[in-house]
């Protein structure tokens, strides 16, 4: 058995339904594309869970480094004045 | 259970560890404890990391061998109905396999090494798969006391510690709960039959009941693994608790059915709020697990023929596939 032939990995994205964006529910084997489209509908959508699929090679995906998840993300965190909630308006002050 | 060979022991020791690895464990450790998930990319101790690779694709390869004592009765089942029913079942655990595979090779391990190491025979499967299926009500039985006992440990998993196998869970136990309620009906339907049907029911349940206990794996004194699986997150319940949550589940559902669960001291125990059962032959178990059921090496030899003649087209596809990609690249 030789482990040099596996399908390429790809990285299934569905649309539930139209309105709703495309969301990541798991991968599949597939030698190309349209296979992959095949393989993905087959396996992530045999309840109607979708209207719409995306396939993409998960080695074309290219991803943050959670080793920089707090350089990235947490200089956000005292920025509070970027949320509506932060300001106090006078109480007969309406449609704001 | 379907990862039940998780409590058998392997003989490998904890490795030794550097100072900083030392501080990465213990900020994992506390992540674990306070219900935070761990995601593909983020650092995790190689133990961790192995014991998922090993309950993860055992799982998955119970699920993928699973398909083959059903598919037995595809071309048998007594109405286009049932055919239809079991033909979706079937296709199911396929796509749970699946599922599992995938969450498997965030992990570092790759499909290709998960099957070789099934169908050598170093991965295991769950035992229950090694049971022969000669009736029709075997298939009822699979669905009510198989998938039932396989529900039982899966819900629990639906909040693992490891994101992707919790993801793949919470959709596998979304889609097993049909599973259940359709051999449930099957045998309910059986039952309201003829006296040969009812007798074909009470004498599957016989033959599976035990076998079916000795899913949830050996007993808490005897398993390995389960205290540091049960601080990772990786497993919450232990095998003695989750048999017993089975039993007392099971117990009502037999006398609305109509059938006997074939134990003698299996009796209602006031004092603790649980059934009191028989004890398991756990031999059988050993037996089953290191390779002698039933039908151990005619699963397995189902598996690597369905791969070994699928062969020539994954390499096809494969070959069109490149083929394709270097005419787009030279047009």
């Amino acid at each position: 058995m030789s482990t040099r032939n596996e399908w390429p990995l790809w990285e299934v994205f569905i649309r539930s339904r139209a309105g709703l964006d495309h969301k990541h529910c798991g991968s599949v084997h597939a030698p190309d594309g349209a296979l992959a489209l095949q393989a993905a509908r087959d396996v992530y959508t045999r309840r109607q869970e979708g209207v719409s699929i995306w396939v993409v090679r998960a080695d074309q995906i290219i991803a943050s480094d959670p080793g920089q998840k707090a350089e990235l993300f947490d200089p956000m965190e005292d920025k509070v004045y970027r949320h509506p909630t932060f300001y106090q308006l006078p109480d007969d002050v309406n449609h704001i | 259970m379907y990862t039940q060979a998780m409590d058998i022991p392997e003989g490998n020791k904890a490795p030794l560890q550097s100072i900083e690895q030392g501080t990465a464990s213990a900020d994992f450790d506390a992540r674990c404890a306070q219900g935070d998930f761990i995601e593909a990319k983020d650092w995790m101790p190689e133990q961790y990391r192995k014991t998922l690779v090993r309950q993860i694709s055992q799982h998955a390869h119970s699920e993928i061998v699973g398909m083959l004592p059903e598919g037995n009765w595809v071309t048998r089942a007594p109405s286009l109905k049932r055919k239809a029913i079991l033909l979706a079942k079937i296709q199911d655990e396929g796509g749970h396999g699946l599922y599992l595979y995938a969450a498997a090779e965030t992990l570092g391990t790759s499909r290709d090494e998960m099957i070789e190491a099934l169908h050598s025979g170093r991965a295991k499967y769950s035992s229950i798969f090694n049971y022969p299926t000669p009736t029709w009500a075997d298939i009822g039985v699979i669905g009510w006391l198989v998938d039932g006992a396989a529900i039982m440990n899966q819900v629990p998993l639906c909040r693992c510690s490891y994101g992707p196998y919790a993801r793949a869970m919470i959709r596998i136990c979304r889609e097993e709960s049909f599973h259940q309620r359709q051999g449930f009906d099957l045998l309910h339907a059986m039952m309201q039959g003829t006296e040969a049907q009812r007798a074909m029911v009470q004498e599957a349940v016989n033959r599976w009941w035990w076998p079916v206990l000795m899913m949830f794996g050996p007993e808490d004194k005897d398993s390995q693994h389960s205290e540091q699986s049960a601080k990772w997150g990786i497993k919450r319940l232990s095998n003695d608790e989750l048999r017993q949550k089975f039993v007392d589940a099971i117990v009502e559902q037999a006398r609305v059915l109509g059938v006997t669960l074939p134990d003698p001291d299996l009796k209602w125990n006031a004092e603790h709020g649980h059934h009191d059962f028989g004890a398991i032959n756990w031999q059988e178990f050993w037996n089953v697990v290191n390779g002698h059921g039933p039908l151990n090496k005619e699963r397995l030899a189902a598996r690597v023929q369905a791969w070994d003649d699928g062969a020539w087209v994954r390499e096809a596809a494969l070959a069109h596939a490149n083929k394709q990609a270097t005419r787009s690249v030279a047009a």
